[in-house]
């Protein structure tokens, strides 16, 4: 089951006509996005499109003027805690090592600092970060700075996190390798992902389904289903399949935009 | 070893101004270019300094005891204060000013009054201390509290952090650089406050004492007060910094990188 659809999947997260205004200003109109259960969806959208403003209502940070969000088909509009939410920016508190950063999800929900971090322990692993737990995050490089972010998403998350352009600060190389790990990673931990993203390569080599967020203000224009699945995707973006999903795509911003 | 070594390497030059100075004012004593009445020679007050020394160290320790309980209420007030401040603007707006006004008041003239009010005992001594000291704190924090990342506090608030959560475990230790920033200053503020309330009015301390030997002219005497003066004011600041160096281990490992890579560059 990796490519998913409504009918074979449980519905994880979902926006049902939210519109913002701010200061007068319409951001986004009628948006209504879903996320089934183990899926990875990505926003795609040129900037100020409102990707993050619909990001921050759906973390329930802020609350949208119209409309609702709806977690595994519970209303959460405006309740944060209940998604992970991580920014391009690692945010890896300086004063906090590495593990005291990832189990602060559970800190802050009131278990003791020692149960969290043994409760963090076995995904160090996981993530590539073993041996970094006693360090503090200026000891470690971007790529895994961004881990352990992900990895603390990950801990803070009822299983669906919200990612903010994760990648978009690291250099080329370091953005390629992190795809591969991420492909890799997501595999096992089964995390329903909702991937904000700018850059056309990265929403199709990673989604399951991307939503096009274009115009100001931003509407949802087109969805798109990327066929391959997500585990046999090694090389696709060399392949010509990838090269059509990416025409598609820029044909729409390009007209829209 | 290593680190002791490259702190050494590092402090030469100021060994050496040090005691550059220390050979032209002996020099200056020994030629007979400045009589001994007007500059007493580094020996004679080294002299002093020795023979002095059990009630140098007397009036020290009253004179170290203001300034640390002076110092430790101030940093208690500035904390709140800054607290207070930071939670709420109105409070801002209305203290922070009367703030700026109390440090513009001269301490020589608050002092009597102090002493007046208080009596001759330790109390309108510390009083003072702690209004020279809370000022550098208060306004450390203050700034800290404002500088911290609007997104790390995002970050918790999606973590559905509450408010005391969000101040421990962010807002507080990224004031902490700050806060010991101001705290150093207050260190050096805090003897020297004590010394001079003592000055106008009190019968124990390294001011009273002060006081006394320079009306009987005994320069020697007051040069030997001026040095452990000093010596008590850095022995201060280094308790600051150590307390600092504790506190924040994480810094020590930032600065540690950073010199690393100084080092690599300069190769």
């Amino acid at each position: 089951m990796t490519t998913s659809g409504k009918n074979n999947a449980a519905l994880c997260l979902s926006a049902e006509h939210v519109t913002k205004i701010y200061g007068g200003r319409t951001i986004i109109r009628d948006i209504s996005v879903h996320l089934d259960e183990g899926e990875l969806v990505s926003l795609l959208g040129l900037s100020g499109s409102g990707k993050t403003t619909l990001f921050q209502i759906l973390s329930g940070l802020s609350v949208p003027d119209e409309g609702r969000v709806l977690l595994k088909g519970e209303e959460m509009t405006g309740q944060p805690g209940r998604v992970g939410y991580m920014l391009q920016k690692d945010l890896l508190l300086p004063h906090k090592k590495v593990i005291d950063n990832v189990s602060l999800p559970m800190v802050l929900r009131g278990v003791k600092k020692e149960e969290a971090r043994r409760a963090a322990e076995p995904y160090f692993a996981e993530f590539g970060l073993d041996g970094t737990q006693l360090q503090y995050p200026s000891q470690l490089s971007g790529g895994m700075r961004q881990r352990a972010a992900l990895l603390r998403t990950y801990l803070a998350a009822e299983g669906v996190a919200l990612l903010d352009e994760p990648f978009s600060a690291l250099d080329m190389i370091t953005k390629g390798q992190m795809h591969a790990w991420y492909q890799d990673v997501m595999e096992r931990i089964r995390l329903s992902t909702l991937l904000i993203t700018h850059d056309v390569d990265e929403a199709i080599l990673l989604s399951d389904r991307i939503y096009l967020l274009t115009g100001s203000p931003g509407e949802i224009r087109h969805e798109l289903q990327i066929r391959p699945p997500r585990s046999g995707r090694k090389d696709f973006n060399l392949t010509p399949a990838f090269l059509d999903y990416k025409r598609e795509i820029l044909e729409i911003l390009e007209k829209r935009g | 070893m290593r680190e002791r070594l490259e702190n050494t390497r590092r402090n030469w030059p100021a060994l050496c101004a040090f005691c550059l100075l220390l050979l032209l004012w002996w020099g200056l004593c020994a030629s007979g270019l400045v009589p001994s009445y007007m500059l007493p020679s580094p020996q004679s007050v080294f002299l002093a300094f020795v023979n002095d020394f059990p009630t140098l160290m007397y009036h020290a320790s009253i004179s170290a005891q203001e300034a640390v309980y002076g110092l430790l209420i101030g940093v208690a007030l500035a904390f709140v204060m800054a607290a207070v401040m930071d939670r709420f603007q109105v409070m801002e707006r209305a203290i922070f000013p009367l703030m700026v006004v109390t440090q513009t008041i001269p301490t020589i003239a608050i002092a009597p009054v102090l002493v007046l009010w208080m009596g001759f005992g330790m109390a309108p001594k510390i009083t003072l201390v702690v209004i020279t000291t809370f000022f550098p704190v208060a306004v450390g924090l203050l700034e800290g509290f404002k500088e911290v990342d609007p997104d790390e506090i995002n970050l918790l608030r999606s973590m559905r952090a509450s408010r005391r959560q969000i101040f421990f475990h962010v807002k507080l230790p990224s004031t902490l650089p700050q806060f010991f920033a101001g705290l150093k200053i207050s260190a050096s503020y805090a003897v020297v406050g004590a010394v001079i309330s003592e000055w106008l009015g009190g019968f124990e301390g390294l001011g009273v004492y002060m006081t006394r030997v320079k009306k009987a002219y005994a320069f020697d005497k007051m040069f030997a007060v001026i040095i452990l003066i000093v010596i008590v004011s850095l022995l201060l600041m280094g308790l600051v910094d150590f307390l600092r160096r504790i506190a924040m281990p994480w810094n020590h490992v930032q600065e540690k990188n950073a010199a690393e890579q100084g080092r690599h560059v300069r190769m």
